[in-house]
């Protein structure tokens, strides 16, 4: 009986996505280090990993022959940027691989519930008022609550509206995200001379960040990866629908919440710490979906490991291959919408596309 | 396995489904509930499957209050056929049918050999196995149905629920179905409660027929005893004529409009 399904049967799979969890994980370590290597000083990424090593382990001999501006290069300017980077692209693409699940939507993104509206709108009004009640981390903690208070709103305004399912959270998320980029345009015009601060922000930047972003972001990410990977199975069920989620022992009132909820988080921190950044929590969880299938037990690490080295990568052209930096946000939607065109047109030109 | 529903009062936004509502659904039968659109029929199953809980009144489960179950051990108890199978996701029909054996499987833990076995057994009754590797969403409505139903038969459940189960199956699917989920109920005493806008397969299949109408239960028991012309007019408004049919064997209904 069992040979009937040895085709793709459940343990194969499970080993193939092991492995290419593992391959992608190696990969995510080579681009790091060789996207340290990069920029406008070129360092050997032996060098760079002699530094990383050396620091590390506390071993002075490792980096006795190379000099301290490597050092303080490689661990103080790049390796900061390029982590948050690489813990920001996998954060956005787990969070967009948990809203189309729940929302059984393939087009809900991280920001679908309007957080990236309410961290933007958060994040203007910081860098109006010149608020500086958390030194350097006004702006991300505006944006923060800015996107948590959005997300309570939407909450709100779906869950009274009669049953919170996916058409009234998505709704909500739509006419909440309306008002608040109409209130961030209003920002904008009484701006003044700062117009052009705000507008840098919600580009997007993953320009000088520090370790403490580093820190804050991978405590987000980690721990929502944590939740998701424990709901991975259950979140299977939801995307086949409540009534029949609930028919098989999900609690299905309470667990798209806890996901949505912390999905919602991540993301905000994620937009807090580095600006809007669209469509990598868009297009990786599709792409990984061609590739292994919807079973989010493989779907969820496989994203998160994907997310990280698209991101870092687009965010390493950005900084030391085109002649000018680009915003990473603007980066993205260029390379992004293209892509994700041509993902749709093969999908509907009967291709796997999805 | 039975359930015994007592008092029942059930309030959608604005709109009163069930007050009142008592009755009994025997352990180790085929239960049969007819009635016009939107009488609460969904919503009676619903309640029996704990999907929505009532305002007010008690369900028991096998002598126990519903309520008490672990979502597990409910998961292992009752299974459904839900009336709406569209799945945006594209999962093969082999993922699919596994699923039904989550609540018999760790969270973290692999699909034992037992599992696997029962999957390829019931594809196999559903006739589903030609396409265990395909996507669900490139299959016809009928041929998904057939994997929904593939899937709560893999849950293997005492009690199993079906709405509309076999409403986009062509006859002999639905035929050859409605007979394996009947056969279980005859081998292995187990409950099946069902929901049917087709009278003729309601009466071919169904042990006992319960009527309801606008949240009233307006007659329930044995078929011969309870689908009459008279209980027929009553809830559908039709005129019918009801007689065993010498070439199916089985009880068989002819009706038009009263």
């Amino acid at each position: 009986m069992s040979g009937a399904l040895s085709n793709s049967s459940p343990k194969r799979l499970q080993h193939h996505s092991r492995l290419m969890v593992g391959l992608l994980a190696l990969a995510l370590v080579m681009t790091i280090s060789l996207s340290a290597g990069m920029g406008y000083l070129k360092i050997a990424w032996v060098d760079v990993l002699q530094v990383v090593g050396g620091s590390l382990t506390g071993n002075a001999a490792l980096t006795a022959d190379l000099d301290e501006l490597t050092r303080i290069i490689v661990m103080e300017v790049r390796l900061p940027r390029i982590l948050t980077a690489a813990v920001v692209g996998g954060g956005l693409a787990l969070c967009g691989v948990v809203f189309q699940g729940i929302l059984l939507n393939p087009l809900a993104d991280p920001y679908t519930l309007g957080v990236s509206a309410g961290a933007a709108f958060g994040a203007a009004l910081a860098l109006l008022l010149n608020l500086t009640v958390a030194g350097i981390y006004s702006v991300p903690v505006c944006a923060f609550i800015g996107a948590t208070a959005t997300l309570v709103l939407v909450i709100y305004l779906s869950s009274s509206a009669g049953g919170a399912n996916a058409n009234n959270l998505i709704l909500s998320g739509i006419i909440v995200a309306a008002i608040l980029s109409a209130g961030i345009s209003f920002l904008k015009f009484v701006a003044d001379e700062q117009v052009s601060v705000i507008i840098f922000w919600l580009m997007g930047s993953f320009a000088s960040k520090t370790w403490t972003d580093v820190g804050l972001t991978t405590a987000f990410v980690l721990l929502g990866l944590a939740v998701f990977l424990f709901y991975a199975r259950d979140l299977n069920l939801l995307c086949l629908g409540r009534r029949a989620a609930a028919s098989l022992g999900v609690d299905a009132r309470r667990v798209p919440w806890i996901l949505l909820v912390t999905a919602s988080l991540v993301a905000a921190a994620c937009v807090a710490v580095s600006g809007i950044i669209g469509f990598v929590g868009l297009l990786v969880p599709h792409m990984m979906r061609a590739l292994v299938g919807p079973d989010n037990r493989r779907l969820l690490p496989l994203s998160f490991f994907s997310g990280a080295i698209l991101l870092l990568s687009a965010d390493t052209v950005t900084r030391a291959v085109l002649p000018h930096e680009i915003p990473i946000g603007v980066l993205t939607a260029l390379i992004g919408g293209p892509f994700f065109c041509y993902l749709f047109r093969k999908r509907q030109t009967g291709g796997k596309g999805f | 396995m039975g359930f015994a529903l007592s008092g029942i009062r059930f309030v959608h936004p604005g709109n009163t489904i069930f007050d009142g509502l008592d009755l009994d659904l025997h352990a180790g039968r085929f239960t049969g509930i007819i009635g016009p659109n939107g009488c609460g029929k969904t919503t009676l199953l619903d309640l029996i499957c704990r999907h929505r809980t009532p305002h007010k009144g008690d369900i028991r489960y096998a002598g126990r209050p519903l309520a008490e179950y672990g979502k597990r051990a409910l998961a292992r108890q009752i299974a459904l056929v839900p009336q709406d199978y569209s799945i945006n996701f594209p999962f093969t029909v082999g993922e699919v049918v596994l699923m039904g054996r989550y609540p018999h499987t760790p969270r973290f833990g692999a699909p034992s050999t037992e599992d696997v076995d029962r999957v390829a057994q019931v594809m196999a009754d559903c006739d589903v196995l030609a396409f265990k590797d395909r996507p669900i969403t490139t299959l016809s409505g009928g041929e998904r149905q057939r994997v929904i139903f593939a899937r709560a038969l893999a849950q293997d459940t005492p009690v199993l629920v079906l709405d509309e189960a076999t409403a986009s199956l062509d006859v002999c699917h639905a035929l050859t179905l409605l007979d394996r989920v009947a056969g279980l109920v005859q081998a292995e005493k187990r409950t099946v409660i069902a929901v049917f806008q087709n009278l003729n397969l309601a009466s071919a299949y169904s042990q006992e027929i319960v009527m309801v109408k606008a949240g009233r239960v307006v007659v329930a028991g044995p078929t011969e005893d309870v689908l009459t012309p008279k209980n027929l007019k009553t809830v559908f408004d039709i005129q019918a004529r009801v007689a065993v049919d010498d070439f199916t064997g089985r009880l068989q209904v002819r009706y038009k409009r009263a």
